[in-house]
């Protein structure tokens, strides 16, 4: 028997194929038996040749670890994509209009649309972009929206990620790889391309230069070869053709940033970077940061050099500003979300916290501040022993959780050890802004390998898939 | 082009080189030692391995006693002696690692390969029977690496810091070698001579491939005058100081161009020594003085490379 709980993208639950997978589903079908085997085998040598790793830092030092591919693409069809983009861009264009207005008037905390301590108080909020002109206006250059579907028509977005989201390489990569392994698939050009990325990307970059500069110079700012996605910094760098810095390359004069070249200093007009706000600049944040450019925050302030994404985003992306995103959108665009919110509980609500320790077993709580899914509890997959762990935690701190219910998410035919089976999936669509609002059609589909999981998180077992967006 | 990228592309060569060099040592010392010899004579051609591999002092630490099994695991597979191939295959992956967006898909892949080739092997490729076999892989890998860097890179600035490294690596293997070999190479040694050092100069000609060549170029027996002659003056032969330089100092000029910063001077310098000199002078200001000077000089052209290009602080 199917099992009906969950959506499942491929079959109804008749068992008939759904649309957007009559291609797939024929493929798979006509597949020779052991070829899944196969081709997952050397997808993997072919990632590993390539050196498509990433870093787990463990007891034994850091590791080069595979994130694990399914071949099997995940599809969604023209006018499904439709929505996920327009909702994604819409949801982008207001953030950023929330963040130039946290840093200038905060028109909306006036407004009494979100409480001031959320913003002000926010460990996020930097206070050093207060007042500042951004070019364009534009503060997360580079969003990353993280989508899952619970049945036909119904998403919601589980988080923004305003940063410096990753993951798109991969995006870029399970594509070509899809290509060499199964060009038999593409043969029919239903599929939208996604390798213009890097170009739309820089094209936005050279958008927000400082004012005057006719052929602005890019860099991309990484912490360095150690660091767990540094073959994606390398690999942006490569396809946008701009150097790859690391801080000690780039140092700050008369105002201006340069960088280290062979012909001497070459100035630096946008940086695109991958390291994080307080590692930034050691004089304006952290003081013992070696992977920062001191000085660069004062450059930045008297508009001698772009920051991508600014500094600050974050108090936009955080977990306890998310439940007002919906709010956030009427108030800038005048719209209506077009995609979901899913309800939150805040836990510094003392009747919230009530409710949300009374149903432990059945919702999903995290930290304010967490990522990567480490620090949550996924009720219905968790112990009593857990739950009275997690409980004791909350309780030091409420306002540090929020929960939100436990959403069915949906699942696509995956290759496992048993063979082609259902697994839980999201969605990570990459929104630019700059020059204006795009996002290309695609995204990172995470899936959670072990059954029943609903945790996708590559640092918690999960792999990737390939993720097609049809054309009409 | 950044400094630091220079810097790397730099020594990704130079590590690459080395592990030629390496096996090549390493051979040497495993071929002397199956000639017919005493106990005394085959120990001293893997102390001698562990010199040229500046390696002595590391090994005695971890083994102490001179054993042919040891010394090779030693200098071609062990993680902790930082002049091993292993080490110096490890070294080119890592700054090919931190390089990816300055060279080719390609050249990262063979490198990578490479790598992941070695990791999957273990301490049995060093067994006397296959020694040979592995260090032919080595070298293999090497000549792939200049092979793909040839045909695949954009013949720019990137490609002369790499051929520089190359060079100099070279050229410093090369004088290391003839030096661990001087004493076999004096003129007073060529009449006490006899066979023994025919294989010594046999050997060491064969571990810079130039056994061959030696005989197509002199047709005759084999002496130790026309040996250093070879290899440090030759202009034909790949591995020579003199064709190292030549090298060098062209890429010097395309990477200049009109500006003449020192290290071009210093190159300059040591390459009209090679160019202008006769075998018979070197041999009269010293053999092993000559050599000691010119792995110093060497070096110091690498130092003011950094100084020049890198932005070195």
């Amino acid at each position: 028997m199917p099992d009906t709980r969950f959506f499942n993208e491929m079959l109804a639950d008749d068992r008939s194929v759904r649309d957007a997978y009559g291609d797939v589903a024929q493929w798979l079908a006509a597949l020779p038996e052991g070829q899944l085997g196969l081709k997952t085998e050397e997808a993997e040598l072919l990632f590993r040749r390539m050196g498509i790793t990433f870093l787990v830092y463990g007891r034994e030092g850091s590791n080069e670890r595979l994130i694990p591919f399914d071949v099997i693409p995940r599809v969604f069809s023209a006018s499904e994509w439709d929505l996920l983009s327009k909702g994604s861009i819409q949801r982008v264009r207001a953030l950023n209009m929330f963040l130039e207005d946290l840093y200038h008037g905060a028109e909306i905390v006036r407004a009494g649309k979100i409480p001031a301590e959320l913003v002000f108080n926010n460990d996020y909020y930097q206070i050093q972009m207060h007042g500042l002109d951004v070019p364009g206006g534009v503060y997360a250059h580079i969003a990353g929206i993280d989508l899952v579907r619970v049945s036909e028509s119904d998403f919601y977005v589980l988080e923004d990620n305003l940063r410096a989201p990753s993951g798109v390489s991969y995006m870029l990569e399970n594509r070509a790889i899809m290509m060499r392994l199964f060009p038999e698939l593409f043969d029919g050009n239903a599929v939208a391309p996604v390798d213009h990325y890097p170009e739309e990307l820089l094209r936005n970059l050279r958008a927000v230069a400082p004012r005057g500069i006719g052929e602005p110079t890019v860099a991309l700012l990484t912490p360095g070869a150690f660091n767990s996605a540094y073959f994606e910094h390398a690999y942006l760098a490569d396809s946008m053709g701009i150097e790859l810095v690391e801080a000690p390359d780039l140092f700050v004069r008369d105002n201006k940033v340069f960088m280290r070249t062979t012909e001497g200093p070459q100035r630096v007009d946008v940086i695109y970077r991958r390291v994080d706000d307080e590692f930034i600049d050691p004089l304006a944040f952290r003081a013992d940061s070696m992977l920062g450019v001191p000085g660069l925050l004062s450059v930045y302030r008297s508009g001698g050099v772009t920051v991508a994404n600014a500094m600050g985003t974050g108090v936009a992306d955080d977990k306890s500003v998310y439940p007002y995103v919906p709010d956030i959108i009427r108030f800038y665009l005048d719209e209506e979300p077009i995609l979901n919110n899913v309800p939150t509980y805040m836990l510094r609500d003392p009747e919230d916290l009530r409710y949300t320790l009374d149903n432990l077993a059945d919702l999903v709580v995290k930290e304010v501040h967490g990522s990567g899914g480490y620090g949550m509890l996924v009720g219905p997959a968790s112990t009593k022993k857990e739950r009275e762990e997690y409980r004791a935690r909350v309780l030091e701190n409420p306002a540090g959780f929020i929960a939100q219910p436990t959403l069915s998410l949906s699942t696509c035919p995956t290759y496992v050890e048993s063979g082609v089976a259902p697994r839980h999936v999201d969605l990570r669509p990459f929104v630019l802004s700059g020059d204006d609002v795009t996002v290309v059609p695609g995204g990172l589909t995470r899936v959670a390998l072990t059954e029943g999981s609903l945790v996708v998180n590559s640092s918690q077992g999960g792999g990737t898939k390939d993720t097609w967006i049809l054309q009409e | 082009m950044l400094g630091r990228v220079a810097d790397q592309l730099y020594w990704m060569a130079r590590y690459s080189e080395r592990t030629e060099n390496m096996a090549r040592i390493i051979d040497v010392a495993n071929r002397m030692t199956l000639t017919p010899q005493d106990d005394e004579t085959r120990q001293s051609a893997w102390v001698s391995a562990l010199e040229v591999a500046g390696a002595v002092n590391g090994y005695n630490e971890k083994h102490g006693d001179i054993n042919g099994a040891d010394v090779v695991h030693y200098l071609a597979l062990d993680p902790d002696n930082p002049a091993s191939i292993y080490s110096a295959i490890r070294a080119t992956r890592e700054n090919a690692r931190a390089l990816r967006g300055s060279i080719t898909t390609e050249m990262f892949e063979s490198i990578n390969s490479t790598w992941l080739e070695l990791k999957a092997m273990d301490d049995d490729v060093i067994k006397p029977a296959g020694r040979r076999a592995f260090f032919d892989w080595v070298k293999d890998r090497a000549h792939l690496f200049r092979g793909v860097a040839e045909g695949t890179m954009l013949q720019d600035e990137a490609m002369c810091f790499m051929k520089i490294g190359l060079d100099i690596e070279r050229a410093d293997c090369t004088a290391r070698l003839l030096d661990s070999k001087y004493h076999v190479l004096l003129p007073a040694s060529e009449e006490v001579g006899g066979s023994l050092d025919y294989y010594q100069w046999g050997t060491l000609l064969r571990s810079l491939s130039a056994f061959r060549a030696y005989h197509k170029i002199y047709r005759d027996r084999i002496s130790a005058s026309r040996v250093a002659e070879l290899v440090i003056l030759n202009a034909q032969m790949p591995r020579s100081l003199r064709c190292c330089y030549d090298r060098l100092t062209e890429t010097l000029e395309d990477l200049c161009g009109t500006s003449a910063p020192e290290c071009q001077r210093i190159a300059g310098k040591i390459h009209s020594g090679l160019r202008y000199r006769q075998i018979g002078e070197v041999f009269d200001s010293g053999l092993h003085e000559f050599l000691t000077e010119f792995i110093d000089g060497n070096a110091q052209v690498g130092q003011q490379l950094a100084r020049d290009f890198m932005m070195v602080r």
